[in-house]
């Protein structure tokens, strides 16, 4: 590049870069001012933020920088943070009574929320992220509780289980009347229809009298003689319209000849005993509990 | 021969060519269009003082406007305890809006908006009315430029004294008046920012933390930023910002027409222009001298005699400069003056000029302004202290008993706009229930009564289960009404009852 190389475009006042296309030629119109101002600025700042804060990998970790910035630090900090922020709250939900907590809109509304999130995070894969349930896993917006709805009988069943591994765990097997070769496969056909007479539906009379003794020999040690269930074993009320595994005669004599019972953890240990009390607010709240 | 030299010889030359006391200006239209590249360094602009109406009312404005940003944070209102005495008061941690005797929650936000579109339309009105009025006394940029600029006036003096400053070499003096001109200028806009900030906090006690330094990190950013942006557009770029930054200019024009008034040389009048000397006849030539005092006054560099343009902010100072000079030479007012193209157009025709106010534009934007004053005012009028919200269950649409019943849950949000607490009345028409219940009221059945605190939203769960014997066989529609009893107020809201398939 020399002196007498340069041309300037007569019409923009602007020198050309030497280059031409087919007689167009290229004008060489500096960067504006504040661009270049501004990369120049952005390259001091990339400098200094790799002074500061972590930047280049290394063979074994990366470069720290002076303040020694980390995302993960923060994280934990912020965790940290939030307990702690909660604390208050949440010695207050672990010392107060069930009652207390119920008629203290402000501990409720803490409790609640906290129910919610752990609900979500723990019991939804399960009991669905509505608690609607599905075949086999209770529906805990209605007013069935197999193991009683009151604050205290939810806490209890969250601390314990259902056929868990917990020592005081909530414990019932129905057996699987058909597959064990218990009852006939007759025999399980008039039992049927005698579950579809409880639930007031219409069923074969004749069936119905030849199971009532087996009924009674059977299946009233849990069920009760009336078929209305018994909370000590978790035992279904079979007169009501609620079905755990369904209520089609067909989904009956299933569970007659499997005998299926599900399994929930206990989920002391895993959870606080605070975070238990608020889920059992929250699922007592779903459907108003007992 | 040095640069000031140089000046006082072109000085005295025009002072040669004037007459009757007036200096003809050698001040220079840099922002005529015809000048205009497009890569173009600035070039410093020296607005001469001007004495006159338009200059007073300017200073009159200025000092409303101002008074009304610095001094209204600091107004006291008494909304009783536990709510702010601050009269206006943006509270964003507690998601309230405070003005004066109203208050407003974030889904009132449509008042905002409204607001909002009523100063638009009245602007499209005051443009279409008088032009750029806005550009030239109200809008912030304008009022604080036209600050700064007095500033300028008063450390380094008037225009020419200010010409003869820049060409100087650096001496103290130079240096002290540079200081302490840049130094007004960032009190000025430290200020600014520090009165922004109180409009989002209680002011006594802001300003209390800020000098301690207990304030929030965010507040002393504010202050930063709005620095920043005070003294760069107020000091530094100044025109620019109206002429290139500003989308305002562009979007006006299609809100004015030629009845519009404007700042308007009346070349019917002027022209031929040219110098005058005492005793001179007017004869044959226009009113106009030519001795650049509206040059010289204009904030914006320009030459208003060219006509109406993009960069003129019809702040009318030139008006006043221009009358000053029709005193001294004995003509009458008015060869610069608030009037319209059409109106020169018919002076030339041997026509009156006339002005017209009342126009198909003007009608239209005033009326559209009225009914949108008028919607709000009603609304505002007729507007709840009481609110309720209603979002029924998804998940599960519905849940069916052991009885056979069917129920639907309901989260309930009741809201109390008020400064006391309120027991409002729960009540649902359109469907017969077998039962309602609110999860934590004690009621059963019924009417529901619910304690919502002052100021509060209270948010809570509702039942309503319906046996199988007066389950609809489709979804059904009814309402909820919240009630105060006290005052009789009463909001309903829509829902529905989903009693589910069949079984």
């Amino acid at each position: 590049m020399t002196d007498h190389n340069k041309e300037v475009d007569s019409h923009s006042g602007t020198e050309t870069t030497g280059h031409e296309w087919d007689g167009i030629k290229e004008l060489n119109t500096p960067l504006p001012r504040w661009w270049l101002g501004i990369f120049y600025a952005c390259i001091v700042w990339s400098i200094g933020y790799w002074v500061v804060m972590p930047a280049w990998p290394m063979i074994n970790g990366y470069t720290h920088g002076m303040l020694n910035h980390s995302q993960r630090v923060n994280v934990a900090n912020d965790i940290a943070a939030l307990k702690s922020a909660r604390h208050a709250s949440e010695s207050k939900l672990a010392s107060a009574s069930m009652d207390h907590i119920q008629s203290n809109p402000d501990l409720l509304q803490f409790a609640l929320a906290e129910g919610k999130a752990a609900f979500g995070d723990n019991c939804a894969p399960c009991h669905g992220s509505g608690a609607q349930g599905s075949k086999g896993y209770p529906n805990l917006n209605d007013d069935v509780w197999l193991w009683g709805g009151k604050l205290a009988d939810i806490q209890h069943t969250i601390t314990v289980g259902v056929r868990s591994t917990s020592a005081e765990t909530r414990q019932s097997q129905m057996p699987a009347f058909g597959k064990d070769g218990i009852l006939k496969p007759a025999q399980i056909r008039d039992l049927t229809e005698y579950v579809v007479a409880l639930s007031h539906r219409p069923a074969n009379a004749a069936a119905v009298k030849r199971a009532r003794q087996l009924f009674s020999d059977n299946c009233a040690a849990c069920h009760g003689e009336d078929g209305k269930g018994n909370r000590e074993f978790g035992a279904p009320n079979l007169t009501d319209a609620d079905w755990l595994y369904g209520g089609s005669p067909q989904e009956i004599s299933t569970q007659i000849y499997l005998g299926r019972g599900g399994v929930m953890p206990t989920w002391q240990g895993r959870l606080s005993p605070e975070t238990i009390k608020s889920l059992a607010i929250y699922v007592h709240s779903l459907g108003g509990g007992e | 021969m040095n640069a000031h030299t140089k000046l006082n010889a072109t000085i005295a030359a025009a002072m040669d060519e004037a007459a009757n006391g007036v200096v003809r200006s050698d001040a220079e239209a840099i922002n005529r269009s015809a000048k205009q590249a497009f890569y173009k360094a600035r070039v410093p602009i020296y607005p001469k003082l001007v004495h006159g109406f338009y200059r007073k009312l300017k200073w009159a404005v200025m000092a409303i406007t101002l008074s009304i940003y610095y001094f209204t944070p600091w107004i006291r209102w008494d909304r009783g305890p536990g709510a702010p005495s601050q009269a206006v008061l943006v509270d964003l941690a507690h998601e309230r809006f405070y003005f004066f005797f109203i208050e407003l929650w974030p889904q009132e936000v449509y008042y905002i908006t409204g607001l909002l579109i009523l100063a638009a339309l009245s602007i499209f009105l005051a443009s279409a009315l008088f032009g750029r009025i806005w550009c030239g006394y109200a809008c912030p940029q304008t009022v604080w430029t036209d600050l700064f600029i007095y500033v300028e006036r008063m450390i380094e003096g008037d225009r020419s004294a200010r010409i003869r400053l820049d060409k100087e070499p650096w001496t103290a003096g130079k240096i002290a008046k540079r200081v302490s001109k840049h130094s007004a200028w960032l009190v000025i806009s430290v200020l600014t920012g520090g009165a922004w900030i109180f409009y989002f906090a209680d002011a006594p006690t802001l300003a209390r933390q800020l000098f301690t330094g207990e304030a929030a990190l965010t507040a002393y950013a504010f202050i930063g930023i709005f620095t920043f942006t005070t003294y760069s557009l107020g000091g530094l770029m100044r025109e620019q910002v109206c002429i290139y930054m500003c989308p305002w200019p562009r979007i006006q024009a299609a809100m004015t027409d030629a009845e519009a008034l404007s700042v308007t040389y009346r070349s019917d009048r002027g022209e031929p222009r040219g110098f005058h000397k005492k005793g001179q006849s007017w004869e044959g030539r226009g009113a106009c001298i030519d001795c650049n005092q509206c040059v010289a006054a204009c904030p914006m560099g320009i030459d208003i005699r060219d006509g109406a343009q993009l960069e003129c902010i019809n702040c009318a100072l030139c008006i006043d400069a221009c009358d000053e000079v029709m005193d001294k030479v004995g003509l009458a007012h008015g060869l610069i003056a608030y009037d319209t193209d059409v109106n020169i157009q018919r002076r030339k025709a041997g026509e009156k000029p006339r002005f017209q106010f009342v126009r198909a534009r003007t009608i239209l934007y005033g009326g559209v302004t009225a009914v949108v004053a008028a919607i709000m005012l009603f609304a505002f009028m007729t507007r709840h202290t009481i609110g309720l919200d209603v979002l029924r269950d998804r998940n599960p649409n519905y849940v069916r008993l052991s009885d056979g019943s069917v129920r639907n849950g309901y989260t309930i949000k009741l809201l109390n706009h008020s400064g006391h607490p309120r027991s409002l009345e729960l009540t649902i028409d359109g469907l017969k229930v077998t039962s309602f219940n609110v999860i934590g009221e004690h009621d059963t059945k019924g009417d529901i009564n619910i304690l919502v605190p002052a100021d509060k939203v209270r948010s809570l769960r509702a039942l309503i289960a319906i046996e199988p014997a007066d389950l609809p066989k489709e979804r059904r529609e009814f309402t909820f009404t919240l009630k105060d009893p006290a005052s009789g107020e009463k909001v309903e809201t829509r829902s529905m009852f989903i009693p589910g398939g069949g079984q």
